[in-house]
């Protein structure tokens, strides 16, 4: 057993940074990221951390400096939310493309205007064709190990890809909850020394971004998507190595919570997947037959898992905090898609979008909500493919 | 910083988008130049800016001799007279 | 069991880090925890809440509620405010005074359920004796820790002192685990309300 603390989600992110013996981290403080950055800051002042702190005028600026760190062969993080996310997308790009391994702590924080701090997956999903690594934690102590294991997934030959680490505003970042801290040196001798495919210290020339011409440019992407294939089964093995020598293991892509007999699934991703569950374990009590299945990497999308426990169900109702406007909500786009890979005979499913701008939803209200689809389906009616679910 | 050796391993998927100097394609690029960077050492101070500045890195700056350039490569862009503050490289056609 | 807590307080009173070190202290109970702030933007002396739940099991809800079963109100003003109705008790709840000895509760500023009993301390005086005082603010968060065991005993008194303990350090620490204390023990149950 390792220490525990009572610690914010942002903290837990600054801890893990901390645990992983990050070298550089650059950010711009955003509401509600701020504190991750004071916290890391405090951290190196005490002289508990030992890492460099880069202050920097932007979000994109912050990236900038993480990408150049990473390539010169330091391990790094930069952490933001909302428009701070939307101003590094650019930089987004370059981070995955160039395949250098950097770490990305994103306070999910809804989009302006309205001026709102709340929480909403609209930056998250924002990212979603950027061939970053996305993941996003339950709780804190989630947000700690994922935090962690990201910096081995993002270091491995096999994947060298960025990682994203999502945790919702407020309900995770501004909320204290007990976390148990692994031993650090364990960690350390876990993650291995910082790893990266090519250094750019000026011992050796070599240029990054040349001129490339359409089929080399081509191939690369194409590795890119392989190497995202790739990482699937190294998240899967990397959580399991983690759980085997911390204690603590998340079911790799997806966690499903009283999946394996049920008729029905509910799906979502992010904390309210908490809320979720609870209502899940009421309709249990009433003899439903429902499971949970959260979704915790979003890329690379866990087509498969979700096909193994949605294979013969009758219904899921995918949950989704955010809308592809003129679309559907993101969640349920590929879960619909990703299980077309496997059946053309698929089972009804509906999707609820709620919460956007962080609007709170109770437990409550999603046991109304995934009751009424169960009755729906078995009174043999057809339940709506989308609604929005929104109360005042 | 420092804490451990950095380790630098083979991608399994390893198309990267980095460059090496070397021999491009185009083979001796030298032929594409329409005017000559012809230098006067006696007045060259070894500043060193020719061979900072030169984009395709065909300059050294010898500080026995002077500034060296590599015509089979030089394409004749002319930044290096440009940035001379003496005056001591001249552009001359072919 | 799952409480749900509320702390009222005004904005630099210390309802947040009052709801923090609940938390400390229900781990060490080897309990489960949440505790945080309003969502959102807060002002020095404007009427602010913080939250908390406490759980023998893992706690899977989240966000902020409006019902609950502690209200924990840090300053009695507030109820001459009439904003406290904004909280409503639940059945067989309790709410948590500060307020001084003579101080009458008045019910039409309470959303109460069936069964609520009300406990008081005058927390403001315990942090004024143990100088307790922080830019002209008598603090009383720790001192309703102190009372918030005594009237529910969710959380031990031993741990409520070792949580106020851990979070500060040294004499500050000191200090206010001895008002946490006292507080417990004067704090009483209102028999008429």
């Amino acid at each position: 057993m390792g220490e525990k603390l009572v610690l914010t989600g942002n903290y837990a992110v600054a801890y893990a940074a901390k645990l992983a013996r990050v070298d550089i981290v650059a950010a711009y403080p955003i509401t509600p990221q701020t504190t991750i950055v004071e916290k890391i800051a405090e951290l190196i002042e005490s002289g508990e951390m030992d890492a460099i702190m880069i202050n920097v005028e932007s979000e994109h600026s912050a990236l900038a400096a993480t990408f150049g760190a990473a390539v010169a062969g330091a391990r790094v993080l930069t952490a933001t939310s909302s428009h701070g996310l939307m101003y590094m997308h650019e930089y987004l790009h370059w981070t995955s493309r160039a395949r250098i391994p950097v770490v990305l702590a994103l306070v999910t924080r809804t989009l302006a205007p309205g001026w709102n701090i709340w929480s909403s997956h609209d930056d998250f999903y924002g990212q979603r064709d950027t061939g970053w690594i996305l993941s996003f934690a339950l709780d804190n102590q989630e947000v700690l190990d994922t935090t962690i294991q990201a910096f081995k997934i993002s270091e491995d030959p096999r994947v060298y890809l960025p990682v994203l680490v999502a945790l919702d505003a407020f309900i995770l970042s501004h909320t204290s909850m007990p976390v148990e801290l692994p031993d650090e040196k364990q960690v350390a001798e876990w993650l291995g020394p910082r790893r990266q495919g090519y250094v750019v210290d000026g011992r050796e020339l070599l240029a990054i971004g040349n001129l490339t011409w359409p089929e080399d440019t081509e191939e690369m992407v194409m590795d890119l998507w392989r190497a995202m294939e790739e990482s699937y089964n190294v998240i899967k093995e990397v959580d399991r190595e983690y759980g085997k020598l911390f204690g603590r293991s998340y079911g790799g892509l997806i966690q499903c919570i009283n999946c394996s007999d049920a008729k029905y699934l509910a799906v979502a991703m992010g904390a309210w997947s908490g809320d979720l569950m609870e209502a899940v374990n009421m309709l249990r009590e009433e003899g439903y037959s429902i499971g949970v299945l959260r979704v915790r990497f979003y890329r690379p999308f866990p087509h498969r898992d979700i096909w193994e426990y949605a294979r013969g169900v009758k219904g899921l109702i995918v949950y989704d905090r955010a809308i592809s406007f003129g679309a559907w909500g993101q969640l349920y786009t590929d879960t619909v898609a990703g299980l077309y890979q496997y059946t053309t005979k698929l089972p009804i499913i509906s999707n609820v979008i709620a919460g956007v701008g962080g609007v709170n939803v109770t437990a409550e209200e999603f046991y109304e909500l995934t009751k009424n689809f169960i009755e729906k389906i078995e009174g043999g009616e057809e339940p709506p493919r989308i609604t929005w679910y929104h109360r005042r | 910083m420092g804490k451990d050796k950095l380790v630098i391993e083979k991608p399994l998927y390893d198309r990267l988008p980095i460059a090496k100097p070397m021999v491009g394609v185009a083979g001796k690029t030298g032929l594409w130049r329409v005017e000559k960077p012809v230098v006067n050492n006696s007045k060259c101070t070894r500043c060193f800016l020719c061979e900072i500045y030169c984009p395709v890195n065909v300059i050294r700056v010898e500080p026995e001799t002077g500034v060296e350039i590599d015509y089979d490569y030089c394409k004749g862009c002319g930044i290096c007279a440009d940035v001379c503050p003496v005056n001591a490289i001249e552009m001359k056609p072919e | 069991m799952l409480y749900e807590i509320i702390f009222y307080g005004r904005g630099g009173q210390g309802g947040v880090t009052a709801a923090n070190i609940l938390v400390y202290a229900a781990m060490y109970q080897g309990l489960y925890a949440q505790g945080f702030p309003f969502f959102g933007a807060e002002r020095r002396g404007a009427p602010v809440r913080a939250f908390a739940r406490i759980s023998d099991k893992p706690i899977l809800r989240h966000g902020m509620f409006n019902d609950t079963d502690i209200l924990v109100i840090l300053d009695h003003k507030l109820a001459e405010m009439d904003i406290l109705k904004q909280v409503h008790v639940r059945d067989n709840g309790l709410v948590v005074l500060n307020a001084p000895d003579n101080y009458r509760v008045k019910l039409e500023r309470f959303s109460i359920g069936d069964n609520v009993k009300f406990y008081r301390v005058d927390a403001t005086r315990i942090a004024i004796e143990n100088k307790l005082v922080v830019a002209g603010w008598p603090v009383v968060n720790t001192s309703m820790l102190g009372a918030l065991s005594k009237a529910s005993g969710i959380v031990s008194i031993d741990n409520i002192v070792k949580a106020i303990k851990s979070y500060f350090k040294g004499r500050i620490g000191e200090i206010n685990a001895v008002a946490a204390k006292q507080a417990y023990e004067k704090t009483i149950l209102l028999e008429e309300v």
